[in-house]
């Protein structure tokens, strides 16, 4: 006595709510997507237009000023065995999406966080919504990306923002939230309004923890980065891509290898940007 | 004290209700229900009730109580940090409570500074940005503000450590520092809760000493809450005590220590050291004789008979003290037929004002057995003190039997006595 349940069709509402938005507002995705097309071309021709030794020398200076002398070393030996690899371009490009989307993920996130560490009621709706967006399988995401945004570098940047997103938000909630009450009183007894409160008093107590999301932030977006070689992205993800294709696991290993070599500068430059500049 | 203060601050009818429901809490009280009955009836806790006090301008008011009692409350109140569930808070003519947001940032602003027990200093922010805080956020300009709290740290005696970070600092250093951002706010009152509290003895000993230090030079209206009684007592122009969130007596460190309104007062100061408080004015008797400069031997040795005493104090028509003179002396100055007692008398003696401490004249009674002088700022002899009498007064004190008991007070005081004994 089998009950019939009628399958509910969660996968067609999705679609017929995707469709809807792909057709009423293409005149807005395709301005997002002609803006950030933009903006990824002119960082990636500027960054393509030094040589190679140049870039490399200022990265490596970076890293020495923000760190030390020897995430100055590993940064000059990494980057280099990368360009003899024959993977600077590749790797430019990963650079350059990396960057653009964590933009993007953190000015979006900063006040969206701050909201809702001072909002009761906004802290209760969007954190359910965060644990949605980031327990979603990666490239789930890269699905809808396409109808707003066809195949290529601004699906990836999309999909990158929106799966990156959730730590920034959640960490700079946290860490305004943990600003002792006795700090927040005493600005209070001395008479802050709100924005003096949040700037002199909150925000750069909270500033650690800020960038620790920031950090988590980057982190995703690398990962993403890589994953979106599938929708046509540039980059280190996919020289992957194309070695698996291939059946050319040596190629795939070295793409791979400059993946792990990026993620670990940009790790360690915003971690030692979040502890405090040594000199 | 100064009778026709001024008021800075009034309260009254000031209550509080932390929960939901405060109106039925307070109609309970109405009714006369206390705190515990009014928690188990309607959850709601009674923090504050039916607060009545005056402020005067310039005055160091401590607000002592057991924790629990409603000092946080009441002090958080005063600058709305907690809102009262009613009453009055009237500061310059304007009504705290009623003010609307900005008008309440204004008045805090103006009129209040806090200083933490906890410190609450800026992690972030050198001893200097600490110190300018409040200066910062009225909007004073960078280098009106940096002179202002250059010299408040200054008055704490922090020069040199501007430029370090509060977790660099002891504690005793920390609170100056909050002491520091307070002052230097220039506001019209100093609220301090539990400011000492966290500080050891001896650190809290010197900061005590300092804040008197710096209210006499600065006159600065001052609530000052603390659970210690000592620490009142040592500070405080005036206390008042709370109890389960009600006033159960205001008055001077000595009215409450000789007249404690209730059995929760007196037990309150059991534990003090009262040799610290009561002063020589306690332990005073009257003079039984006195003799003149130019009384002759005999005339003094039959007055000191009459009186059953081996020495006696000499002094002018006014009472102005001029020496001593020893029982042995004057029968010495007799056997020589000596004319006065001008050349027998001594200095050998001690002198001490009335509000000396009782505890420093236990050294002075080692040295010398006659009964110590008490005397005015002009010398002249209010009374003397007698060995006995110290541990009399003190044994007094420390007996709960006390309570409300008026005459010990009043036999002291009464000027008459005192005046009446030396013309005899
Ligand atoms: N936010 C609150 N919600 C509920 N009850 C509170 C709240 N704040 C204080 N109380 C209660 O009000 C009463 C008075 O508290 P308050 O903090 O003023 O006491 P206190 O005299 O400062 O004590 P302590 O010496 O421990 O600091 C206590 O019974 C406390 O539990
Ligand atoms: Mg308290």
């Amino acid at each position: 006595m089998a009950i019939e349940v009628p399958r509910i069709p969660l996968g067609q509402w999705i679609e017929a709510g995707l469709d809807w938005l792909t057709s009423n507002y293409s005149m807005v995705t395709r301005g997002i997507s002609r803006v950030t097309q933009t903006g990824i071309d002119g960082l990636n021709d500027a960054l393509m237009w030094l040589p190679e030794w140049g870039l490399l020398a200022i990265i490596v200076g970076l890293c020495w000023w923000v760190a030390n002398l020897r995430l100055g070393i590993g940064a000059a030996l990494g980057l280099a065995l990368i360009w003899n690899l024959g993977l600077w371009e590749p790797m430019i490009e990963t650079l350059t999406l990396v960057v653009i989307a964590t933009f993007v993920a953190v000015v979006i996130a900063l006040p969206v966080g701050i909201a809702a560490a001072l909002s009761e009621r906004l802290y209760r709706t969007i954190m359910p919504v965060l644990d949605f967006m980031q327990t979603m399988p990666a490239f789930v995401y890269l699905i809808p990306a396409i109808p707003f945004f066809g195949i290529g570098s601004v699906s990836a940047i999309f999909a990158t923002v929106i799966f990156s997103m959730p730590p920034a938000i959640r960490f700079t909630t946290l860490g305004i939230r943990q600003v002792p009450v006795e700090l927040i009183e005493a600005a209070d007894a001395y008479g802050a309004n709100r924005a003096q409160k949040l700037f002199k008093v909150q925000l750069p107590l909270s500033l650690p923890t800020v960038m620790a999301g920031i950090n988590q932030t980057i982190m995703l977006a690398l990962s993403m980065v890589v994953i979106a070689a599938m929708i046509g992205a540039d980059g280190l993800g996919s020289e992957v891509w194309r070695a698996i294709q291939r059946l050319r696991p040596g190629d795939g290993f070295e793409a791979g290898i400059a993946v792990v070599i990026l993620a670990m500068l940009l790790d360690r430059v915003t971690q030692s940007l979040r502890k405090g500049r040594k000199t | 004290m100064n009778e026709n203060r001024n008021v800075k601050i009034r309260v009254r009818n000031l209550s509080k209700v932390f929960g939901n429901q405060p109106k039925k809490a307070l109609e309970l009280r109405n009714q006369g229900l206390k705190r515990p009955e009014i928690l188990d009836k309607t959850g709601q806790t009674l923090g504050l009730s039916n607060i009545d006090f005056d402020v005067y301008e310039g005055e160091l008011l401590v607000i002592m109580g057991l924790s629990g009692s409603g000092k946080s409350t009441l002090i958080r109140c005063l600058n709305r940090l907690i809102e009262p569930t009613e009453g009055e808070i009237v500061i310059d003519g304007e009504n705290i409570p009623e003010l609307d947001d900005k008008a309440l940032l204004e008045c805090r602003r103006r009129h209040f500074s806090m200083v933490f027990q906890n410190f609450a200093l800026f992690p972030h922010r050198t001893v200097q940005q600490n110190a300018e805080f409040g200066l910062e956020i009225r909007g004073v300009d960078k280098q009106e503000r940096a002179r202002v709290a250059r010299n408040a740290l200054h008055q704490v005696g922090l020069d040199g450590w501007e430029d370090a970070y509060p977790n660099q600092l002891s504690g005793g250093m920390q609170q100056r520092v909050g002491l520091a951002r307070a002052l230097a706010n220039d506001s019209t009152v100093l609220l301090m809760d539990e400011a000492f509290s966290a500080l050891d003895p001896l650190i809290r000993g010197d900061m005590q000493q300092e804040l008197l230090e710096l209210q006499n030079r600065m006159q600065k209206t001052t609530v000052f809450i603390t659970h210690d009684l000592d620490e009142a007592i040592n500070i405080g122009d005036r206390i008042i005590l709370l109890k389960d969130g009600e006033i159960v007596q205001i008055g001077t460190p000595e009215d409450i220590l000789t007249h404690p309104a209730d059995d929760y007062v007196a037990r309150f100061i059991e534990g003090v050291d009262m040799s610290r408080i009561l002063t020589a004015r306690h332990a005073m008797r009257p003079v039984r004789a006195t003799a003149r400069e130019d009384d002759g031997p005999r005339t003094t040795l039959r007055k000191m008979s009459e009186s059953g005493i081996d020495s006696i104090y000499v002094t002018s028509r006014d009472r102005t003290l001029h020496g001593l003179v020893e029982v042995d002396a004057v029968e010495q100055a007799v056997k020589q037929g000596k004319e006065s007692i001008r050349d027998i008398m001594t200095q050998d003696f001690r002198a001490v004002g009335p509000d000396e401490p009782l505890h420093n004249l236990f050294a002075m009674f080692s040295e010398k057995s006659f009964p110590i002088a008490v005397v005015d700022d002009n010398r002249k002899l209010l009374g003397v003190v007698v060995k006995g009498a110290v541990l009399d007064e003190l044994a007094r004190a420390a007996e709960p039997a006390q309570v409300g008991e008026k005459q010990v007070g009043e036999k002291q005081h009464d000027p008459e006595t005192l005046a009446a004994a030396g013309d005899a």
